[in-house]
């Protein structure tokens, strides 16, 4: 293991989050201070209690789920972008690390900044809504496997892209109206059973509902299926960089 | 990863060993084209070519940065892609390009680059790199703000921040300024000093004339010769006798034919060109023939080819004829 390399890479890249710290938080928490105001507090008290659990909040695991999903995939794609766009990536493609270095660097990186980011939002939530989280440990654990496991997928993005517009369009495109429609302000239950079917195709149900279970107990999937498919995403992420890293596809030709 | 035993580690064994490398790049253009080469322990390499002949891609093979089509390099004993952890952490490259981090310090980066090849920190080495490069001073300023040639000295020190054996500095003085130039060849003397192998590719000839031990000449992806400096210079050397004349030539007399002569400036320079290695230069016989003719001149002088004049006689002719 080239432990010298691993952390090289990874305090660059933090050091590139805290030149930009108040750009990277400002945005996110004002947007869900917003969402807060809105929905949990204008919308949320015309609306009745979801499984007995306040509208208000309901809605905080999805709004941290959309933020660290969004936050993973752009923090780790403009990570690995930046240097392929600036032509600096010739000193990582030469040096003595290991694909599996590189990714521990990068994605190690960008989901500790979600993390953080994660955690800023869940105390700004506690300004708006009083909430209980019922099994905390398990709460951290849906946190850091989704901030890696999508970081991972937004490496892949920063791999794939030739242009800045192909960095923005998966997670404006297909991220945000997934988080939307997999259930961060509403209950699956509350769909017409057709779409109650369809959305099971959508893996964000499965976080979100997962994430959801960790705080209030209540599912709209079973929490070993939202495990599962988390580890299963995870895993076909990662294999896709095994063999990028393998072929040099992109980046070594 | 252990790496696997080394192939060959007495010192005389070339310390890199590129054998059959072609590259055929996804586009389908050929850019190399079976690439055989050795590079001696411990010597200056410059590798010269026109604009695309290959040079960058035959190095970023090395270094491992682009992927060749087949064929291997062996680098002091391991090959660079079974090996690349134990090869790699050998060698330093300064890219052709001033591809920086604009944000870093320059102190971060060069650090960085020492984490990167997996070296411990060791600040008072970086800080010597930086005084020996005159970027002490400037270790604590953003990169952005830099000017190219400090940028090109920032490249410098990052390749050198972990002590690599092999160094490859690709056209190192391109868009460089004359003092840098001069830092940069002192620099590059101390190493060899120190038992660093080093390779570069350049377009200032005087400068590889001046520096290199060994000159390998590439063209359209294949290597067209590579030899000493000295006997390269002395095997294509070519000597030319320039003569004024007094009364300018429409062409070659007929008597004269035979002779290797050229006319120029309008008839009015007559130019004789005669290989060194030949016993006789024939310049005695050629003198008096033109006496014999009355054609006098008021001016002589001879020059010896330059590598340059080597150079484009070399990457003109037809492959094959110049070894
Ligand atoms: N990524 C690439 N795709 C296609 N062709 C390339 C690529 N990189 C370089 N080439 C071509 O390969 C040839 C050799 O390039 P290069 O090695 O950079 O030459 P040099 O360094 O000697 O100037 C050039 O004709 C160049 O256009
Ligand atoms: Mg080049």
């Amino acid at each position: 293991m080239n432990i010298y390399g691993i952390r090289a890479i990874y305090h660059f890249e933090m050091a590139r989050t805290f030149r930009t710290l108040w750009e990277s938080i400002a945005a996110p928490v004002l947007t869900t201070s917003l969402y807060f105001i809105v929905f949990g507090k204008a919308i949320g008290s015309r609306m009745g209690e979801i499984d007995s659990v306040s509208y208000g909040a309901f809605i905080i695991p999805g709004l941290v789920m959309l933020n660290l999903l969004n936050e993973s995939i752009s923090n780790a794609s403009f990570g690995i972008y930046m240097p392929r766009w600036a032509g600096t990536i010739y000193e990582l493609l030469s040096a003595p690390v290991s694909w599996i270095e590189v990714l521990i660097g990068y994605v190690g990186a960008a989901a500790t900044k979600s993390v953080m980011l994660g955690i800023l939002i869940l105390g700004t939530a506690r300004i708006f809504v009083p909430y209980e989280i019922a099994h905390p440990w398990w709460m951290v654990a849906f946190l850091l496997l989704t901030a890696v496991t999508f970081s991972l997928f937004g490496f892949i993005i920063g791999l794939w892209a030739d242009n800045f517009q192909k960095l923005q369009v998966v997670p404006m495109l297909v991220v945000t109206p997934l988080t939307f429609l997999g259930g961060a302000f509403y209950s699956i239950n509350m769909l017409p059973p057709l779409w109650q079917k369809i959305t099971l195709f959508n893996p964000v149900v499965y976080l979100i509902s997962g994430f959801r279970w960790s705080f209030y107990g209540i599912a709209d999937v079973n929490v070993a299926m939202s495990i599962g498919m988390t580890f299963g995403f995870l895993t076909l992420c990662l294999i896709f960089v095994w063999w990028v890293f393998k072929t040099g596809y992109k980046i070594r030709n | 990863m252990p790496a696997s035993k080394a192939i060959a580690t007495e010192n005389s064994a070339p310390i890199i060993w590129v054998q059959g490398i072609n590259k055929t790049y996804a586009s389908g253009f050929q850019a190399l084209n079976n690439i055989n080469l050795e590079i001696k322990r411990g010597e200056i390499f410059a590798l010269l070519g026109p604009n695309g002949a290959g040079k960058t891609t035959l190095i970023s093979i090395i270094c491992g940065i682009v992927n060749s089509t087949s064929g291997i390099v062996i680098a002091d004993g391991y090959d660079t892609v079974r090996d690349y952890r134990t090869v790699r952490a050998t060698i330093g490259l300064v890219p052709q390009e001033l591809h920086t981090d604009s944000f870093e310090s320059v102190w971060a980066t060069v650090k960085f680059s020492r984490g990167l090849f997996g070296k411990a920190p060791n600040a008072p080495y970086l800080e010597k790199v930086l005084r020996d490069l005159s970027l002490w001073d400037k270790r604590n300023v953003k990169i952005k703000e830099l000017s190219g040639g400090m940028k090109r000295r920032v490249l410098i020190a990052k390749a050198l921040a972990h002590e690599p054996t092999i160094l490859f500095l690709d056209e190192p003085s391109a868009g460089v300024d004359v003092e840098l130039r001069h830092d940069m060849w002192r620099m590059v003397r101390e190493l060899r000093a120190k038992g660093t192998t080093i390779i570069l590719t350049t377009h200032y000839i005087e400068e590889a004339e001046d520096m290199a031990d060994r000159i390998g000449v590439i063209n359209k992806g294949e290597l067209i010769v590579v030899e000493d400096k000295n006997v390269l210079m002395r095997k294509l050397g070519k000597k030319r006798l320039t003569l004024t004349l007094r009364q300018s030539l429409a062409s070659i007399p007929a008597a004269l034919i035979g002779w290797n002569l050229t006319l120029a400036d309008d008839g009015s320079t007559l130019i004789y060109t005669f290989d060194t290695q030949e016993e006789e230069t024939g310049i005695a016989e050629l003198l008096r023939t033109l006496s014999e003719h009355h054609i006098e001149f008021k001016d002589l002088r001879s020059t010896e080819s330059s590598l340059e004049d080597i150079f484009v006689s070399l990457v003109h002719q037809p492959k094959g004829n110049a070894s």
